[in-house]
């Protein structure tokens, strides 16, 4: 089952329109992921950080989701200081470490979070649902919105078809190992799944045939563009073009 | 109603109907007719007996191999002659869980009369009065994937009733339902004023709604007039003290 804790709220950036909020999201992400200098990536991370205070979201689960991403980060410390290459060296005991590796693993970093900040800041305050239908109303193609739409329902029943048949393999005193049988078992298992997945969606295409479904989903709520919105896309587009001017100068 | 409906014909007819899987040598059914009038009918029959196949046929959402589907008295050969069809006639698939594919509740139940061209206030309208109309009041922001089984049963039927349909398919609406959300339903169920057919394996459930009982077996279908009611022995837990049985 996913869960969407920072999508319940009553924050400015709550009530903005999803679809206002995935076009500043992707101009702002763009401009910082393109960043070159120190200045950009912290004003980025700065903007990210004020978006998130706008929206309110609680500080421990956002910092555990954080942690997750600086494991891969810290990733990147290990290697790009012995890597980097460069004429700058820094000896620390027996290793030389190379000045403009730890330069880009700070950038990275610095990058990197302000992305993440910003994502979850304006597009995890949205559910699911919305940020679908916020695509459809940028025109994205149909079939995508639906496939996104589809797999967001089903996604925890596929989940616990899954779990359904490894308990029943379970108890039937089945113990993972190296071997070909547990190999086959899983083979089976996803197999399985996959089958009865495609079945359940052939039962769901029937009963949306049903109910008159053409191809298109139709949208009951139906979210106003306000100047307010508006006013925020403009600040959003503003700041990404300074961010691209400060790179290209 | 806007529709001609013509009382003189059946409103929908299977006139020898033929089937069988692709890749099965043995027919599900062969030479099979049928009407349905306004009578709300109980089809029974083991499992594997074809009782979903027969709905889906009507429906179209699978083609007989043989004979043909007559709605209103028109034949219906393509995929777009159904169209009128399942406008008019609901369907309450076995899982409740194929049904309700959209995040809330409420536009679920408006996703029918959207696609039938409402306006989205009207669909809205008819949305929330459907919910009410069968008990539902307030349910409009729950998440579809998260109500209890009974709960998802009901939403799912408020889906089809929201279409406005002038007849129900349901197939084993019962299944997996406890108690009280079965007694729900029947309620729900005895209160609509249109025919069904309705398959189940609960017959205290089938006696209680229904007019015309049909039992599907080896590919053919048998009507009996009644269901008998008799009395006999059963078993619950407490069963040794005194106690009365309401229906």
């Amino acid at each position: 089952m996913i869960s969407e804790p920072f999508a319940v709220g009553d924050s400015l950036l709550h009530r903005t329109d999803p679809a206002v909020k995935i076009i500043s999201a992707m101009v702002l992400a763009l401009s910082i992921a393109t960043g070159s200098s120190f200045q950009v990536a912290g004003a980025g991370l700065l903007v990210a950080a004020c978006c998130c205070y706008a929206a309110g979201l609680p500080l421990r689960p956002l910092a555990r989701r954080l942690a997750a991403v600086n494991i891969f980060i810290l990733l990147l410390w290990i290697t790009l200081p012995l890597t980097g290459g460069g004429e700058q060296m820094i000896q620390l005991g027996s290793l030389q470490l190379s000045g403009k590796g730890i330069t880009l693993a700070g950038l990275i970093t610095l990058k990197a979070n302000a992305v993440y900040l910003l994502l979850t800041a304006l597009l995890a305050t949205s559910t699911i649902a919305a940020i679908g239908h916020g695509l459809e109303r940028l025109h994205l193609p149909n079939k995508l919105t639906i496939l996104l739409l589809t797999t967001y329902r089903y996604l925890g029943r596929i989940e616990l078809e899954y779990k359904r048949l490894r308990r029943s393999a379970v108890l039937r005193c089945f113990h993972g190992a190296t071997n070909l049988h547990t190999y086959r078992t899983y083979g089976y298992l996803i197999g399985m799944t996959l089958i009865r997945s495609y079945e359940r969606s052939r039962r769901i295409h029937q009963a949306m045939i049903m109910r008159g479904f053409t191809g298109t989903f139709p949208v009951l709520i139906q979210p106003r563009t306000g100047t307010r919105d508006l006013l925020f896309l403009a600040l959003c587009v503003g700041i990404s073009l300074l961010f691209s001017f400060l790179t290209i100068r | 109603m806007t529709t001609t409906e013509d009382n003189s014909r059946p409103m929908l007819e299977l006139r020898g109907i033929g089937f069988t899987y692709p890749g099965r040598e043995k027919p599900v059914f062969s030479n099979l007719d049928f009407r349905l009038n306004r009578e709300k009918i109980a089809l029974l029959g083991d499992n594997g007996s074809g009782k979903t196949t027969l709905l889906q046929i009507m429906v179209g959402l699978l083609r007989p191999t043989q004979g043909e589907v007559y709605f209103q008295g028109r034949p219906m050969r393509e995929e777009k002659d159904f169209f009128p069809l399942r406008r008019r006639i609901g369907m309450l698939f076995q899982h409740a869980d194929d049904q309700l594919f959209c995040p809330s509740v409420l536009e679920d139940v408006a996703f029918g009369p959207l696609n039938l061209g409402r306006s989205r206030e009207e669909a809205r309208a008819i949305s929330v009065e459907t919910l009410n109309s069968i008990g539902l009041t307030g349910y409009e922001d729950r998440i579809t994937h998260q109500l209890s089984g009974g709960e998802k049963r009901l939403v799912a039927l408020a889906t089809v009733l929201a279409m406005q349909p002038s007849a129900l398919l349901m197939d084993e609406p019962t299944n997996d339902l406890d108690h009280d959300a079965k007694s729900r339903l029947l309620s729900v169920l005895s209160s609509l004023d249109m025919p069904f057919i309705l398959i189940s394996h609960d017959w205290d459930f089938l006696a209680r709604l229904c007019t015309g009982f049909y039992s599907l077996k080896h590919g053919h279908l048998h009507k009996s007039k009644t269901i008998k009611v008799h009395q006999h022995s059963h078993a619950h837990a407490l069963g040794e003290q005194d106690h009365h049985h309401s229906k």
